[in-house]
């Protein structure tokens, strides 16, 4: 069946097509129910798709296809045509089903916004994107596809444009991006000059993999970074992360799907895509890991302090993709990808269940304003509950299983780090419990005067089943997720499943039974202590808690202070020098300056055209006169 | 090479000959000078007459007799009669303010400049040895002009016989050019036709129709 | 025999500059028109005085194309005054400025 892959993006392409042509006179909702049924076709196709590679032997899991020529220029051949392996099939299963929960769920959370249509316009456009960038079969196509989900998620985020905040938040998202791009392509550029093809494997060659041997030592590090470079702005890690809080102006959907599930973990897929060039530098992996460990630990200390129920999901997320990148730089590409996957059920699911918050409560996102949600909107608690204890790592949920695997991965290469990441556990259990206990126990505070002198809210009312399904799957996805890969039969699950993609470059060392067992425990623990504390900080109905809320957290480490001063302040200056200064003194000063001279040679010469005959006879009269002497004196001196 | 003195003669003059200058040269200048000054056009038509006789004398003098009586016939004739013509045609009698000019700067600067290069023509005339590579072009004036009756004068013949042979291209194109001078004339000098004036007529009638159309 | 070459080369001279002073300082069209004939009989004594002088017809074959050429000029020029008079009512060149710069 896998002849048909090539139908996947081809069916939300359809849909936004179909959008674009008809959708304001479709309108609300069957527009929304088109999106929801192109991306359902392309999760059936995924669906066929995967049944198709289990029934190849493992070690022929993979199928190239080449479908046209998209130019052709010197020794530069980019074809259009698709790569399906365990690893993409993987990647296309979790993004097209959590894209059709999540379409479903926007049905009606969308429901009577003036742009409607436009919004499954954009979503349909972001899932082929995202496709795109996963199958394809060369960096240049995926490099299309990166750009498209980047400016879906542009759109997106600045949905709502109309208010400056969503405005500047989406440009923010797009010029942070921008600065991995310019990675992206160096790296694309570097990698096509030492190897002559842009094809990750076949083709003249055998493509990238095929000709590692010319990107050793220097090279190939510096190729690695660069794509690093990529993955840390599509990826929001440190130094590029700042733009995923902002993000979160964009609709909960937009948030649950592009900023949680699926578009920032393209900056993983595409590491672990070109696992075999990062396993020829160790110092790129190392750069890799640290980066990933501390960007888990600053963002997950940060989102301890937020107000914004989104907010605290968007540092979450920030942090667990740097588990990620935690993983993939300790080579356990497999355990990246496995937390990837569980993370896309239970981060979209908190999301959803979030926005299922704000929708009842008329779009408060303030925790402080929140409380007591349980009594009123059972689903939404009851689902947000499975999501917390998965992201939390309470057995026997996806999160417990996955973060184990990263940090059993991590414990065997950097010791350090491994501590950082446990560290991480620990306060992901606490701000997660604190999210919990802020909006769904407790008191409720909705019917209050807010901090700042709101109205109170009206009462909340749980949402509509298209909202409710939606809950109800990812957490039953999130429950069971971790069944993908239960340490104990490694080999016949997952990562036997993606073991082949990996060969030759995954760190392929497991511990024996009896320390894993110790660090399954030591993550529990950490988790329990870190649900515990957050209960005992946060159970009561005093909610103002300044001292554990720092200045230093709220204000995100101060980066986007910093950037300010370093980049910001500076660059206006500049700007502000050159618009006054170089614009208005030195190139309005040049073009006037000709202009003055122009007109003053003008004004002056203006009086020989009196336009009276007789003087223009003059002039040749004084022509004459000077022709005569010059005559006379040729004769007088020769 | 031929080098010519062009002020010590070879021969000395002959008495005839250097009153029939003189007298000519005064009648040129005073006609010039007549042209120059004369407030009214017709004045100076008339000077113009008398310089243009008194260069015909000299045409004579110098043995170009069909060149004189051409001169005679259509400056005279033609060219100064058109220029009265057209005076009259216009109607421009009025006196012109001589003295007054208008243009600061153009009367002194047109005098010095003249002045320049008359003084440079005497000057080169006086002190030069006029040299010049000229070959002969056409072919030497031949012989003395028979007077005798019957034979065509040697002068007329030759200048007769060069514009028909080696000035023929010439000749063909200033017919060509009096041709497009006299259409050029003629259409400048035209007066709107009959058929433009019947045609403004009837649009002005459609005009007025139509308005009377719109009132009632 | 006639003078020698320079006494009509000087008359010539001064016909023209008396010509060209005219040409500058005249305003009536007509007169302007007038001076430019002057101008051209200088011309003409000058290539009648060379020919006699080199003894080559040339020079009076010129004067010939030279008389027919200001015909040619003074019809066009006339019938230019003639309908500028119509439109403006003068012959003034003065009047005719509308090229100042």
């Amino acid at each position: 069946m896998l002849h048909v892959a090539y139908l996947m993006p081809l069916f939300p392409l359809a849909g936004f097509l179909v959008l674009v042509a008809a959708g304001r006179r479709i309108g609300d909702p069957v527009a929304g129910w088109i999106g929801t049924l192109a991306v359902a076709a392309a999760f059936v196709v995924a669906c066929l798709t995967l049944g198709g590679l289990l029934n190849q032997p493992d070690a022929h899991r993979l199928f190239v296809h080449d479908y046209f020529t998209w130019f052709h220029v010197g020794g530069l051949n980019v074809p259009v045509g698709i790569l399906v392996d365990p690893l993409s099939v993987t990647m296309v299963m979790f993004i097209t089903g959590v894209s059709m929960v999540i379409h479903l769920y926007s049905i009606a959370y969308m429901k009577g916004d003036p742009d409607y249509p436009k919004f499954f316009i954009y979503m349909n456009l972001f899932v082929f994107s995202m496709l795109v960038l996963v199958l394809a079969n060369n960096l240049l196509l995926t490099f299309v596809g990166w750009e498209g989900v980047g400016v879906c998620s542009y759109w997106l985020v600045s949905f709502w444009f109309h208010r400056d905040s969503a405005a500047s938040a989406g440009k923010k998202a797009f010029i942070y991006n921008r600065i991995g791009d310019a990675g992206f392509l160096l790296a694309i550029f570097l990698i096509f000059e030492k190897t002559g093809t842009v094809q990750y494997t076949g083709g003249p060659g055998g493509g990238i993999f095929g000709q590692l041997h010319h990107l050793g030592g220097g090279t190939g590090t510096a190729a690695v970074l660069l794509l690093f470079l990529a993955a840390t702005g599509k990826s929001a890690q440190i130094p590029l992360f700042n733009w995923l809080p902002d993000a979160m102006e964009g609709p909960t959907p937009v948030s649950a799907l592009i900023h949680a599930a699926t578009m920032v973990t393209a900056g993983v897929y595409l590491l672990c895509r070109m696992n075999h060039l990062l396993a020829l530098t160790h110092a790129g992996m190392e750069v890799i890991a640290i980066i990933g460990g501390v960007t888990a630990f600053v963002a997950a200390t940060i989102a301890c302090a937020q107000q914004d129920i989104k907010k605290v999901l968007a540092f979450s997320t920030i942090s667990q993709i740097g588990y990620m990148i935690l993983a993939v730089g300790s080579g356990a590409y497999v355990a990246a990808i496995f937390l990837m996957v569980s993370h896309a059920f239970f981060k979209g699911l908190l999301f959803l269940g979030a926005g299922s918050a704000i929708h009842g409560l008329d779009n408060e996102q303030d925790l402080k304003r929140m409380g007591a949600l349980r009594k009123t909107m059972q689903w939404t608690t009851i689902t947000f509950t499975v999501g917390w204890l998965a992201i939390a790592g309470i057995p026997p949920l996806a999160g417990f299983w996955s973060k184990g695997d990263v940090l059993d991965n991590v414990y065997s290469h950097y010791k350090v780090l491994w501590f950082l990441g446990l560290i991480t556990a620990v306060l992901t259990a606490y701000y997660m419990t604190r999210l919990q206990v802020l909006a769904f126990g407790g008191e409720p505070r909705w019917d209050k005067i807010g901090p700042h002198g709101e109205p109170p809210l009206h009462a909340p009312h749980e949402s509509p089943w298209v909202m409710r399904l939606p809950l109800v799957i990812l957490a039953v996805a999130a429950f069971f997720g971790g069944l993908l890969d239960l340490p104990w039969i490694h080999h016949d699950s997952f990562e036997g499943w993606l073991g082949p993609v990996f060969a030759g470059s995954l760190y392929n060392d497991h511990l024996h039974a009896g320390g894993e067992w110790a660090l399954a425990l030591t993550d529990l623990a950490a988790a329990l202590i870190g649900v515990i504390v957050g209960f005992a900080l946060w159970r009561g109905a005093q909610v103002d808690k300044p001292q554990l809320e720092p200045q230093f957290l709220q204000r995100v480490w101060y980066w986007d202070d910093f950037y300010d001063a370093l980049i910001g302040r500076p660059s206006q200056k500049l700007a502000t020098f050159c618009a006054w200064v170089v614009d208005v003194r030195i190139i309005d000063g040049a073009v006037n300056g000709m202009a003055s001279v122009v007109r003053a040679t003008g004004s002056a010469t203006r009086k020989l055209q009196s336009g009276y005959v007789r003087n223009y006879a003059l002039g040749i009269a004084v022509g004459m006169a000077a022709l005569i002497v010059f005559l006379l004196s040729r004769t007088w001196w020769s | 090479m031929l080098h010519l003195s062009l002020v010590v003669a070879s021969t000395r003059p002959t008495w005839p000959d250097i009153l029939v200058f003189a007298a000519s040269a005064a009648v040129i200048v005073v006609g010039a000078l007549g042209v120059v000054t004369s407030r009214h056009p017709v004045h100076a038509a008339l000077s113009l007459v008398m310089t243009l006789f008194g260069v015909a004398v000299l045409f004579i003098e110098q043995d170009a007799d069909f060149l004189a009586a051409v001169q005679i016939i259509v400056y005279a004739g033609a060219i100064v009669v058109l220029f009265l013509f057209v005076i009259m045609f216009l109607g421009v009698d009025r006196r012109e303010d001589v003295e007054v000019e208008p243009l600061g700067g153009q009367r002194p600067l047109a005098f010095v400049m003249l002045a320049i290069t008359l003084a440079g023509v005497i000057a080169m005339l006086a002190t030069a040895h006029w040299v010049t590579g000229a070959h002969q072009v056409v072919g030497p004036i031949q012989g003395p002009i028979t007077k005798s009756a019957g034979a065509p004068s040697g002068e007329v013949a030759q200048l007769g016989k060069q514009l028909f042979t080696t000035y023929l291209f010439a000749f063909e194109a200033t017919a060509a050019l009096l041709v497009i001078a006299v259409v050029g004339a003629v259409v400048l000098a035209r007066r709107p036709g009959l058929s433009e004036k019947a045609d403004r007529a009837e649009q002005a009638e459609r005009a007025e129709r139509s308005g009377q159309g719109v009132a009632s | 025999m006639s003078l020698s070459a320079g006494w009509y080369l000087g008359l010539a001279a001064l016909v023209f500059s008396i010509g060209a002073i005219g040409l500058l300082v005249r305003r009536n069209v007509l007169i302007m028109f007038m001076c430019i004939e002057l101008m051209l009989n200088a011309a003409n004594l000058t290539f009648v005085t060379f020919a006699r002088v080199l003894n080559d017809i040339g020079g009076q074959a010129i004067v010939f194309f030279v008389l027919v050429v200001a015909a040619a000029e003074v019809v066009v020029g006339l019938g230019i005054v003639v309908t500028n008079f119509r439109r403006r009512s003068t012959t003034v060149a003065d009047d005719l400025h509308s090229l100042k710069g």
